[in-house]
């Protein structure tokens, strides 16, 4: 499998590298730094369990392949967590070094070291082992999940086969992570290490309807769901339907993948989580000289990152708290002109409540929805026997296994739609529990 | 407010600088304009390059080692001698001399092992305007091929013979620099002594190969694709120099005024090797390192732990740590420490725990939530079921939105760090090693302290000597 994509030159240099790499020697500087705690606090947060005192060690001993397959071990996406992962909130968030009053260990920069060097080294993983295994594995969906368990079972000897709707492979990776994080080649190149694996990728097939996947149950000795989460909500106020109203995800996947790096002049984005900010940031570097984030409640209440709001302001973003569009507006010729809003007061415990009477217009000729993605609902109803609530799929949270046990899920369509790095822990101990599975039923 | 510390000394009989701090023979001692330089930045004084028939030096000279990031724990150079003729090291003497006449100028001297070598060289240094003279016996590469250096200093016979030549020759103070590629550096002091020297100079470096390009395999420094063994010194050397030091001061057959020399680079290091009798100290490295700029520091800080100790002279302190070096058999038994680590101050590292359970007593659990037992290595958990236990659990990136209910079910934490990683001592089982204090990050966390037990102080020797009288009485 080799990538043919090439990201857009205009993107390239609208999108530099949020974080840029460590120097050799500063990469050995700062690993010198790390403390190498006994049962590490990094390592318990990571949801990947990476074993990042180990892995540090090696880069402070200049033993960078040894560094790169210890994170490989633990999460075979390490390139793409050093990049996406929050690490505010986990292994950097964990870092004893906190408790000294000095700045943590650089832990995603060190892994991206690792990574960075085993990549330009030609990405040969180490020869496992060369028994196969009887069992053929599909898993739907090619984004970090499918990619965490197909690796992992593809290593222990399996036949795994990938099925991916997409003409590209890496889900949110590929499509919906902003491009000064992770660029869209690094995502691709990180699956080709999957696919060197020996793992079969069949993209732009898309697995609907029962008869699809009653075939599947036939071919396959178990299928792992991770198909992620649905399309964006829709913002179901009046003039939503306009084409310059454009989800969040939508806009990503157009500027990253597909050439589309046309903005408004004026940009509002509806939203105040993660993804908001990626689009909202994404905007303003395409060259919107405004881009504004609309926030039914306050500052207290958004759902993004402390350091992703920071970000966005550095970007010039500007943020309207306890502000609910309520319809948009379009001229006679039919160009968007602005999107009507009410202001919105918060009760004690924060619920919103319009104020009627207060509307104002926001001037704008583009509008971005990110106010969440629904469930996979249509898919997930196919499968038969899979438990789904409050439109989750219900696991094991040890094996992956659903209420049906030929199926295992793993990623946003379990977890509601965490990190990365949390969907290759769901991909990877999937894997285990279906390879504990077949071997029970082979033996 | 205690008097204003004075830091001049008059070393070895008669040779005067306004501190203790002098240069080292090496390169940071070459020539005169540099001399000069250093002279002006602060230093007492200074040992000149060694001067002997001059020499051809190899390219590439140096190589040292790196430590956890740190450039220069340790140098080595296979440098040789003064490459410059005599006459212009000895000119170039003569001129700083008479513009520095308050700072000390040591000729440091290495020639054929003939009398009359030796006393030519003598006098012609004299001449020049010397304040005393530096018998190089130490140099361990390349020049002791050719029968000088450490050849010499490595055979008492030798350095006693050659010290009495010098001293029949010489009008200022005559030191002795000792090498350590030695099984015991008093027989060469004691050679010395016997000879007439004035002073010794203690350490010179030690015989080292610093480590081997895993690319190339020839060792570093690379000379075309080869390597020597050098001399080593910087920080790593200290705690080797000073034991020798120590060794020396506390003999009475090798005592002398002696200049301290190994790892100098602070005024820390200059008063450790003070308390242990020098009069004054020599740097290298850390002055190839920093520069002559160093110095300011050395004597900065040095006075105003000084005033605040009280001393006033160099010779307030020195010497005073010798006194509290014993033999291993006369120290007390019956001391008792314990380690005590400060759950306040802790960070939760847990190195501790591991350097316990892996390099000493298995004293020190990860028991204060899964409940405290005291008592021999069976009773606990080992580390890799404690690792096992964190790896199993599974961990999820917390996510506001998604989170709310565990938002309430927040465990109250009695400090910063979360009891289950704050380490515990069982001091029951604790044998004082201080091993878990010396890897703690963090100051003050784990301190040892005394444990009364009510005994007597007792040594090795006072125990062994009941047990033989018991036995005899028997």
């Amino acid at each position: 499998m080799q990538s043919v994509f090439q990201q857009h030159p205009e993107v390239v240099a609208r999108f530099p590298d949020l974080h840029p790499p460590l120097t050799a020697q500063s990469a050995v500087i700062e690993a010198n730094r790390c403390l190498y705690c006994f049962d590490a606090p990094c390592t318990g947060a990571c949801p990947t369990h990476i074993d990042v005192p180990r892995f540090i060690k090696k880069i402070a001993n200049e033993n960078l392949r040894g560094s790169a397959l210890t994170i490989l071990d633990a999460n075979i996406l390490g390139a793409s967590c050093s990049h996406v992962c929050p690490v505010q909130v986990l292994c950097e968030g964990a870092c004893v070094m906190h408790h000294k009053h000095e700045s943590p260990i650089k832990i995603a920069l060190l892994q991206r070291h690792a990574m960075d060097a085993f990549y330009a080294s030609g990405a040969v993983l180490p020869k496992t082992s060369a028994e196969r295994r009887n069992g053929k594995i599909a898993c739907i969906g090619a984004g970090p999940a499918s990619l965490a368990c197909a690796a992992e079972l593809r290593q222990r000897g399996y036949d795994v086969t990938v099925f991916d709707r997409h003409p590209l492979p890496g889900g949110l990776n590929t499509y919906g992570v902003a491009e000064y994080k992770l660029p869209t080649e690094d995502s691709l190149r990180e699956i080709e290490l999957v696919g060197s694996l020996g793992v079969d990728f069949q993209f732009g097939t898309e697995i609907a309807g029962e008869a699809a996947f009653a075939k599947l149950e036939e071919e396959f000795d178990a299928i792992f769901l991770g198909p992620g989460l649905g399309a964006m909500h829709r913002l179901n106020i009046p003039g939503g339907n306009h084409p310059a109203v454009v989800d969040a995800l939508a806009f990503i996947a157009g500027y990253k993948t597909a050439g589309k790096l046309a903005v408004g002049r004026r940009v509002v984005v509806v939203g105040a989580g993660n993804t908001a900010i990626d689009a909202a940031n994404a905007a303003k570097r395409l060259g919107a000289e405004e881009v504004q984030i609309l926030y039914r409640r306050a500052e207290t209440h958004m759902p993004a990152f402390g350091f992703e709001y920071e970000h966005a302001k550095q970007e010039g973003v500007r943020f309207l708290w306890q502000t609910q569009p309520i319809a948009i507006h379009a001229d006679t010729d039919g160009e968007l002109r602005s999107i009507e809003c009410l202001r919105v007061e918060l009760a004690q415990d924060g619920t919103p409540r319009s104020i009627t009477g207060s509307n104002f217009h926001i001037e704008c000729d583009m509008v971005v929805p990110a106010i969440g993605q629904s469930p996979l609902f249509d898919l997930l109803a196919e499968c038969y026997g899979v438990r789904v609530e409050h439109g989750r799929v219900v696991v094991d949270r040890v094996t992956g296994q659903t209420s049906n046990p030929k199926y295992f899920a793993g990623g946003d369509c379990v977890n509601g739609g965490r990190e990365v790095v949390d969907a290759v822990a769901d991909g990877k101990r999937a894997a285990v529990g279906i390879a504990k599975t077949l071997e029970a039923a082979h033996a | 407010m205690p008097e204003f510390p004075n830091l001049a000394v008059n070393f070895a009989g008669g040779i005067r600088s306004p501190n203790p701090f002098w240069l080292a023979s090496a390169p940071p001692t070459n020539c005169g304009e540099q001399v000069m330089r250093a002279f002006d930045a602060g230093w007492g004084g200074a040992v000149w390059k060694t001067i002997g028939e001059p020499v051809v030096n190899v390219s590439s000279r140096y190589s040292s080692i790196d430590w956890n990031g740190q450039r220069m724990m340790g140098l080595n150079n296979i440098e040789l001698i003064s490459d410059r003729p005599v006459e212009v090291n000895l000119r170039e003497i003569y001129e700083v001399k008479k513009r520095y006449p308050n700072h000390a100028v040591i000729a440091s001297l290495m020639v054929e092992s003939k009398r009359e070598a030796w006393h030519d060289i003598v006098a012609r240094s004299e001449d020049a305007g010397a304040d005393g003279l530096e018998l190089n016996f130490g140099c361990p590469h390349g020049m002791s091929e050719r029968g000088m250096g450490s050849a010499v200093g490595q055979v008492p016979q030798y350095t006693e013979m050659i010290t009495g030549w010098v001293k029949e020759k010489a009008r200022t103070p005559v030191l002795v620099k000792l090498t350590p590629n030695i099984t015991d550096i008093r027989t060469v002091a004691r050679a010395a002594k016997r000879g007439g020297a004035d002073g010794l100079s203690a350490i010179n470096t030690i015989n080292s190969i610093t480590g081997i390009d895993l690319d190339t395999l020839a060792p570093r420094p690379n000379v075309d694709g080869f390597s020597s063994h050098g001399g080593y010194c910087g920080p790593a050397v200290k705690p080797i120099a000073l034991n020798m030091v120590q060794q020396v001061q506390s003999d009475p057959e090798s005592q002398l005024p002696l200049s301290g020399i190994g790892g100098v680079g602070t005024w820390k290091d200059a008063a450790e090797f003070i308390l242990l009798g020098c009069g004054t100290v020599q740097v290298c490295t850390a002055a190839m390192h920093y520069g002559y700029r160093i110095v300011e520091d050395m004597i900065d800080g040095l006075e105003n732990w000084m005033r605040r100790k009280g001393y006033v002279t160099i010779e307030d302190f020195r010497g005073l740590s010798l006194p509290h070096v014993r033999e291993w058999k006369n120290l007390n038994l019956n001391y008792k420490i314990v380690a005590r680590i400060h759950e306040d101050k802790c960070i939760g590292c847990d190195l501790c725990y591991t350097a316990c359970w892996d390099g000493a007593h298995q004293c020190i659990h990860l028991d204060r939530v899964s409940g405290v037992r005291n008592g021999h290595v069976e009773a606990h958990t080992k580390p890799a079921e404690v690792e096992a236990t964190s790896r199993a659990k599974i961990t999820v990136t917390p996510i506001a939105k998604l989170d709310k209910v565990a938002a309430n079910s927040q465990n109250v934490e009695p400090y910063a760090t979360p009891l289950a990683r704050i380490p515990r001592v069982d001091e029951t089982e604790c044998v004082g090693c201080n091993l878990c204090a010396l890897v703690c990050p963090v100051e003050n966390c784990i301190t040892m302290e005394q444990v009364e037990n009510g005994l007597a102080p007792q040594s090795w020797e006072e125990r062994t000597a009941v047990v033989a009288g018991i036995e005899k009485s028997c």
